[in-house]
């Protein structure tokens, strides 16, 4: 059982060039506007969300240092992420589909109908 | 090495008010919650009067009208779920024992429990002062489902929804802070020699309860400031009319609200686990089962949440899906009650008092149990939904948690707590008195749910279709039989308050508990142990053979017990 | 030597992480439910109402990425803080940390822009489903911004003195994760909107 004192007396990371991460987290930001300007859907959704996630790991293993921390760390965060998951995948078939089985939200549907997109799904 | 840190002895006001060891805020904790149990039994006292006499002046609340009706209710609800069994249950015994139970000599950090506690007096102060605003105490239910509970025009009670919302969520941040102190408590603090397996019970059925509370809050966090929104900026987050969707709320309400009824469940099975060891002299049937199923049940606690909503408007397809999971969970808790019997089974059975608690709670709890089956399949539970065949289970499951666990927990740590035992009669007196009248109370309203007494009614002679006259006798008996239990509590009061004085000093160990927390002076001193104890063994070494007594504490290293074995 | 006295329980440590670095971890897992309960609300709105496209596409997409510019550079000091922190140059690292809170505040300056311009083109919280959501989801977290700059300042005046020198690294993980936060916050309300 070490003690806090002990605990502290090493530093218990390497330190990386945090700079040079930086500028790397700066670059995917510059990628990610640029994306958005091309206006083409596909590429844009990918530029944002996947810079997204690649910037949310760097910053989470170079800079909170959570793949040299207790394993259980990243994983107590991982299953905090899966619950919020399972609340999306419970509550999006009411809240974010306008029919299902047996149900349709006539006022919701004719509200999506101007943009074009929002046709009722079986 | 000594813990104790000298310093000048405090004022009353930094004693009592102002101070950050952990048996303090457990006790502000605990007076909190008991005087709001008895706030929550006098407004359960106002709704029954009404429900069996109907339209009678009720004697301390007058005519109870529909609105005065709807206060009651959601007053009741939402104070016995959090501002009863979740301070008491979870803030009062987890701040009083785990420093103890795991051999340290406070909370991780003393200033941020009394934080917690601070915030929690606000958050009552905040709901007692919405009984005293226009229009009253909230009325919208403790579910406070929107549009009636966005909507002031629709609920009536504006200003009280709103101090009721700021009050949960003040509840809410205070038992964030508080159970995750507890948490790095139990998970850094421990003795030296307390393995993982070492820890009792008790101790990580509550941490396991913060966790359960921690990660299924967050969401209706995110729902209550979009009520909050809704109530006072004209947002419409709730509202279909404005894009909004009112069974959001539903979904973030009770992805938080079954995990919750968890977060209560596994303290108060942690408490009877502690006592029937003890009263059986036996050590827990299954302790790594126990835990792994304790576990199990967590995790499944957050995909069964929907089975509340199976009438709401839910795609059916889902509610096929909550109605699995919904049964499987029996499964794991049924589990655990086995292990418990499984425990008894061959003990050396002493029904003292609070292992009489104990056994009601499982006695008690099971009934819940079995007739929660009925409202988890989405079939049945078409009929049953809202009826009191519901309300009958749901307090076939909290009372024994809220309500027969707590008096298990004081009458058996009563003794740790103020030096003094409790007078046994008496407490068998309570006992009795309480768990009679409190089957009376719900067995007859099994039987109107059944027969179709909708909840949140509050004069059935208003509906020709629901008037069923000829079951007016079973809701009166139900009301009678409150009156009585209700009566029986004042012996509770009197002996707990007569015996800070006048009951037997109870010694270091009265009950013979191999826990740490028995291994110090009643009351604990500031600092807790004189000498910080290092642990040898599990926490129910009880029946060894051998040995010249029936149980072994935990800190007694084994070459202090060679002379003690018998030839 | 800090006013009060630690009590053993905060000096152990059971799990070989020290305490607070272990409360911080606790503290941003409640914050994952949290904000991400927010955020599966919204994206399900947002997804079920594609009208909302004509209002989403009022927010400034420059205002939004140079917060993210910002914020990602004020992590960098905050990191940078605890590579000091750990060197036991306490000075240094109040420095660092003072710089990482002037990276808030900048953020919460160019926010207080950004949404003075929205107001006076009309879009207030209640003016509809997008808006709504928009200034709730930015709103909480400019409120931890906030929460989290007062807790650094604290922190840098006890650093200043080579005092409590392990917190650094606390409120700095709390920092990268209202980073993070808004790293997807940022798509999510600036670009694919």
């Amino acid at each position: 059982m070490t003690t806090e004192a002990q605990a502290q007396a090493q530093p218990h990371v390497h330190h990386p060039n945090y700079v040079k991460v930086w500028a790397i987290l700066v670059a995917l930001l510059v990628v990610s506007v640029a994306g958005s300007l091309t206006h083409i859907r596909d590429v844009v959704l990918v530029a944002a969300f996947g810079v997204a996630v690649v910037k949310a790991y760097l910053v989470a293993k170079n800079f909170m240092h959570i793949t040299v921390e207790k394993r259980w760390v990243p994983y107590l965060l991982i299953v905090c992420l899966l619950f919020v998951l399972i609340l999306f995948a419970g509550v999006a078939p009411d809240v974010m589909h306008h029919s299902g089985l047996h149900w349709t939200n006539p006022s919701a549907n004719q509200a999506a109908q101007p943009a074009g997109e929002g046709a009722k799904r079986e | 090495m000594s813990a104790h840190v000298e310093h000048a002895e405090p004022g009353v006001l930094k004693k009592y008010l102002w101070s950050t060891d952990h048996k303090v805020i457990a006790m502000q904790y605990l007076f909190t919650g008991m005087a709001m149990a008895l706030l929550g039994g006098f407004f359960a006292y106002g709704f029954r009067m009404q429900l069996g006499f109907p339209d009678h002046s009720v004697p301390g609340l007058g005519l109870i009208t529909p609105g005065k009706y709807n206060a009651l209710v959601t007053m009741h609800g939402s104070i016995m779920i959090f501002w009863v069994a979740m301070p008491v249950l979870i803030a009062a015994f987890g701040n009083f024992l785990i420093p103890l139970m795991v051999g340290c000599d406070d909370m991780a950090f003393p200033r941020i429990n009394r934080l917690s506690y601070q915030i929690f007096l606000l958050s009552v102060l905040v709901l007692l002062a919405s009984f005293f605003v226009k229009g009253g105490p909230f009325g919208g239910a403790w579910t406070a489902y929107p549009p009636l509970s966005a909507s002031g025009a629709y609920n009536l009670t504006p200003a009280g929804a709103v101090m009721w919302l700021l009050a949960v969520a003040l509840e809410f941040v205070a038992f964030l802070l508080g159970g995750i102190n507890f948490t790095v408590t139990a998970m850094n603090s421990r003795a030296p020699g307390m393995k993982m397996y070492d820890i009792p019970i008790l101790v990580w059925m509550i941490v396991l309860a913060n966790v359960i509370f921690m990660a299924s809050v967050g969401p209706l966090i995110a729902g209550a400031i979009m009520l909050l929104f809704d109530q006072t900026m004209a947002t419409g987050f709730y509202d279909p009319t404005r894009g909004g969707d009112p069974l959001l709320w539903q979904h973030l309400f009770w992805f938080f609200g079954h995990p919750e009824v968890y977060v209560v469940l596994l303290p108060a099975m942690g408490i009877v686990a502690e006592i029937i060891a003890v009263f059986a002299r036996k050590k827990i049937f299954g302790y790594k089962t126990v835990l792994y199923t304790a576990w199990a049940v967590g995790f499944l606690s957050f995909v069964v949440w929907a089975h509340h909503q199976f009438v709401a408007g839910i795609d059916p397809r889902m509610a096929n899906i909550f109605s699995i999971t919904t049964l499987l969970i029996s499964i794991p808790i049924a589990e655990m009650v086995f292990l418990y019997i499984a425990t008894l089974y061959g003990g050396s059975i002493h029904l003292d008092t609070p292992m009489l608690w104990a056994l009601g709670f499982v006695v008690e709890f099971l009934i819940g149990g079995v007739t929660g089956i009925f409202l988890g399949s989405s079939g049945t539970d078409i009929y049953l939904h809202d009826t009191y065949f519901l309300i009958a289970h749901f307090h076939y499951t909290f009372v024994p948690i809220a309500i027969i666990a707590t008096f298990a927990a004081l009458t058996f740590w009563y003794p740790k707590m103020f030096g003094r035992m409790l007078n046994e009669t008496l407490g068998k007196i309570h006992f009795w008195g309480t768990i009679i009248p409190f089957n009376v109370i719900f067995i007859p309203l099994f039987i109107t749910g059944i027969a179709g007494d909708q909840r949140r009614v509050y004069n059935y002679a208003l509906f020709a279709e629901q008037s069923r006259p000829e079951l007016q006798h079973l809701r009166t008996v139900s009301t009678i039989a409150l009156l009585f239990m209700l009566a029986f509590q004042l012996v509770f009061l009197f002996n707990f308050f007569w015996s800070f004085r006048h009951g037997r000093e109870a010694g270091a160990n009265p009950w013979r508990s191999a826990t740490l927390e028995w291994t110090v002076p009643s009351p604990p001193p500031h600092g807790n142990f004189a000498v910080m104890p290092t642990v040898y063994r599990g926490p129910y070494e009880y029946g060894l053979p051998g040995h010249a007594e029936d149980f072994v504490p935990q800190n007694v290293p084994d070459s202090a017990l060679a002379g003690e074995v018998k030839a | 030597m800090s006013a009060t006295a630690k009590p053993l329980a905060n000096t152990r440590s059971g799990t070989g992480i020290p305490t607070a670095r272990l409360i911080t971890w606790w503290v941003i897992a409640s914050e994952i439910v949290i904000f991400g309960g927010l955020l599966a609300s919204y994206v399900m709105h947002r997804i079920g109402h594609p009208e909302w496209a004509d209002a989403a596409s009022h927010t400034n997409t420059w205002a939004g990425a140079f917060n993210t510019f910002v914020l990602l550079t004020s992590s960098l000091c905050a990191v940078l803080a605890h590579k000091a922190a750990d060197a036991h140059d306490g000075p240094r690292a109040a420095k660092l940390l003072r710089l990482t809170s002037l990276g808030g505040l900048i953020f919460l300056c160019v926010k207080g822009f950004e949404w003075t311009a929205d107001i006076h083109e009309g879009f207030v919280l209640s003016s509809g489903g997008f808006w709504s959501f928009y200034y709730t989801l930015a709103g909480l977290h400019g409120l931890h911004v906030l929460a989290g700059m007062i807790i650094m300042l604290i922190v840098a005046a006890d650093a200043a003195k080579n005092q409590e020198l392990q917190r650094v690294e606390c409120i700095g993980l709390y920092w990268h994760f209202v980073d993070i936060v808004w790293i997807f916050l940022f798509p999510l309300l600036y670009i694919a909107r």
